[in-house]
């Protein structure tokens, strides 16, 4: 296995039952190491199954999930994968384990057999780069939703992985927390360059990923660039996806006959493309 | 309505009895109840009574507190008091009121009793009021852990201790939630005898539980992607040492139970 596949999906399928319709259906593709990839896709197209295969949590009905050159399928190496494909799921309360969020960190590392020595080391600096060292000694109900994300990152986080898979991890949150987590990650994924997966269906989270599936019916059915991606609104739409604003900003000012570019994705490359479109517009 | 369940009794300061490590404090407490039974003449609860009083102000406890400790207890400790007096048999008669008599040996059981019951009672929320719950569950899995050679589940049930008391605040908020849901749909849970308050919790319930199952689903799932697979091959981050302190509380136990049974030594 070449060091640059970090993550590598090969002809996979998954089927919840023998009979039933496949959830996954014959999907490849390669994630390289320090990638930061969106995986985006309506209820149902799969996303979170594809998910739960990357870690071996699912285990492909045919095809193969392969993590740093571990297969999901041989039984024998399932604990390295988990350990080395750290999931974050999408409801805050339903994965802390402790009563304190230290403990709580602990608790991954407790499970992978960590000496008891070398786990405080560990779990300060999981929380010094989620941002929730000072909230070590609090319980986790007492925490907001994005906090309690970041919790759970941190206890991830101190298994040392080298990807990160967010299954929805922003879906119940309120705008401020999803910023929170959204920024923690991004940061990681830069200053770790830990490989991210970030299963979302927010238009605007997946814009800040430098790679985009869409998922449709367990198959993907676009993969490139967000401004490639969301350049192709009549697709998106025909996939029951939004666009970001500014994108179907710019859609609509094409459909009025200016010749924007589509490739826009946030406020900024807006400005820039009104400044090239109209040089006198923004003079003052 | 139901936020003021709190969980445990915890009582947090700093303290020598709190620093205790839990094992010692839950062997101590075992020791102590036996100590308790050992008594066999009245004036003996009172060195028990003193090793008491030691322990409460080592443990910085407010001697209120211990007190309240009693309080839904009071029935009962006033029941068996009362019971033991009129119904019990003996052979000196000490009162007789009409049918009613009230002989030596009962009065003497029912004092008995009710020393027994209270100092139980007190001794034991020490142990409660000096240690976090989950201190105390650590201490428990660690007990029991030898017992596992008989297929004892010591670590599952620290396990699901543990989980319990997580999710008791988050579960107590959500039934806070769906309370108010169900009332603003017209339920009452107030009012009514007690079969249809009852009833008026089925609402309540229902809801409750097949989100806790949810929950537990998803949990199971989180833990195993954090590489949860049982206590076999676990590290803990706490590591429970027993210290010199620990020493010196077992040697104050020796001390206690050699007052105890010196009188009959003695005799």
């Amino acid at each position: 296995m070449s060091e640059t596949a970090h993550l590598q999906v090969r002809d996979l399928t998954y089927r919840y039952d023998p009979e039933a319709e496949a959830a996954i259906d014959g999907v490849s593709f390669s994630i390289s190491r320090g990638e930061f990839v969106a995986v985006l896709g309506h209820n149902g197209s799969g996303k979170s199954t594809l998910a739960k295969l990357l870690n071996g949590l699912f285990l492909p009905s045919s095809g193969s999930v392969t993590v740093s050159g571990m297969a999901t399928s041989d039984a024998g190496r399932t604990w390295d994968i988990r350990r080395t494909a750290g999931m974050v799921f999408q409801n805050p309360d339903n994965q802390l384990v402790a009563t304190r969020v230290y403990d709580d960190v602990a608790f991954g590392l407790e499970n992978i057999g960590v000496p008891s020595g070398e786990m405080p080391g560990r779990i300060d600096e999981a929380l010094r780069l989620t941002g929730m060292l000072e909230h070590a000694d609090r319980a986790p109900h007492l925490l907001s939703g994005g906090q309690k994300q970041r919790v759970a990152i941190a206890g991830i986080l101190a298994m040392k992985p080298e990807a990160l898979i967010l299954d929805e991890a922003t879906a119940m949150l309120d705008p401020q927390g999803r910023a929170e987590v959204l920024d923690t990650v991004l940061r990681l994924n830069r200053v770790q360059n830990i490989t991210v997966v970030w299963i979302t269906h927010f238009m605007e989270e997946a814009a800040r990923a430098q790679r985009v599936l869409v998922m449709d019916h367990g198959r993907v059915v676009m993969d490139g660039g967000p401004k490639e991606i969301f350049s192709r609104v009549d697709l998106l739409r025909e996939l029951r996806l939004d666009v970001p604003p500014m994108t179907r900003l710019a859609k609509l000012l094409r459909e009025r006959g200016v010749d924007a570019r589509l490739d826009v994705l946030n406020v900024e490359d807006m400005v820039e493309e009104v400044t090239r479109l109209c040089p006198s517009c923004l003079k003052n | 309505m139901l936020r003021d369940i709190t969980l445990g009794q915890y009582y947090p300061v700093d303290s020598p009895v709190h620093r205790l490590d839990p094992r010692a404090k839950i062997l101590l407490a075992f020791l102590y109840i036996i100590g308790v039974f050992l008594v066999k003449d009245l004036f003996m609860y009172l060195p028990v009574l003193l090793y008491l009083a030691m322990a409460t102000w080592l443990a910085r406890l407010p001697f209120p507190m211990m007190a309240k400790s009693l309080k839904p207890m009071r029935i009962l400790i006033v029941f068996t008091f009362i019971l033991n007096l009129f119904f019990g048999t003996g052979s000196r008669e000490l009162l007789r009121l009409g049918s009613i008599v009230i002989w030596e040996e009962g009065l003497l059981n029912a004092l008995h009793f009710t020393f027994r019951l209270i100092l139980l009672v007190t001794g034991s929320s020490i142990l409660t009021l000096t240690t976090p719950p989950v201190t105390l569950t650590d201490g428990l899995e660690r007990l029991a852990s030898p017992l596992r050679v008989i297929r004892f589940p010591a670590h599952e049930m620290a396990m699901m201790m543990t989980i319990a008391l997580r999710f008791i605040p988050t579960l107590t908020e959500e039934a806070d939630k769906i309370m108010k849901a169900q009332t603003a749909r017209g339920a009452d849970f107030e009012t009514g005898n007690l079969m249809a308050r009852a009833r008026a919790m089925i609402p309540l319930l229902v809801p409750l539980f097949i989100s806790a199952f949810r929950r537990a689903g998803d949990l199971a799932m989180a833990m195993e992607a954090r590489c949860y697979r049982g206590g076999e091959g676990r590290t803990r981050l706490h590591v429970l040492k027993f210290s010199r302190r620990d020493l010196i509380a077992f040697l104050s136990m020796a001390g206690l139970f050699i007052i105890l049974l010196l009188p009959g030594i003695l005799k």
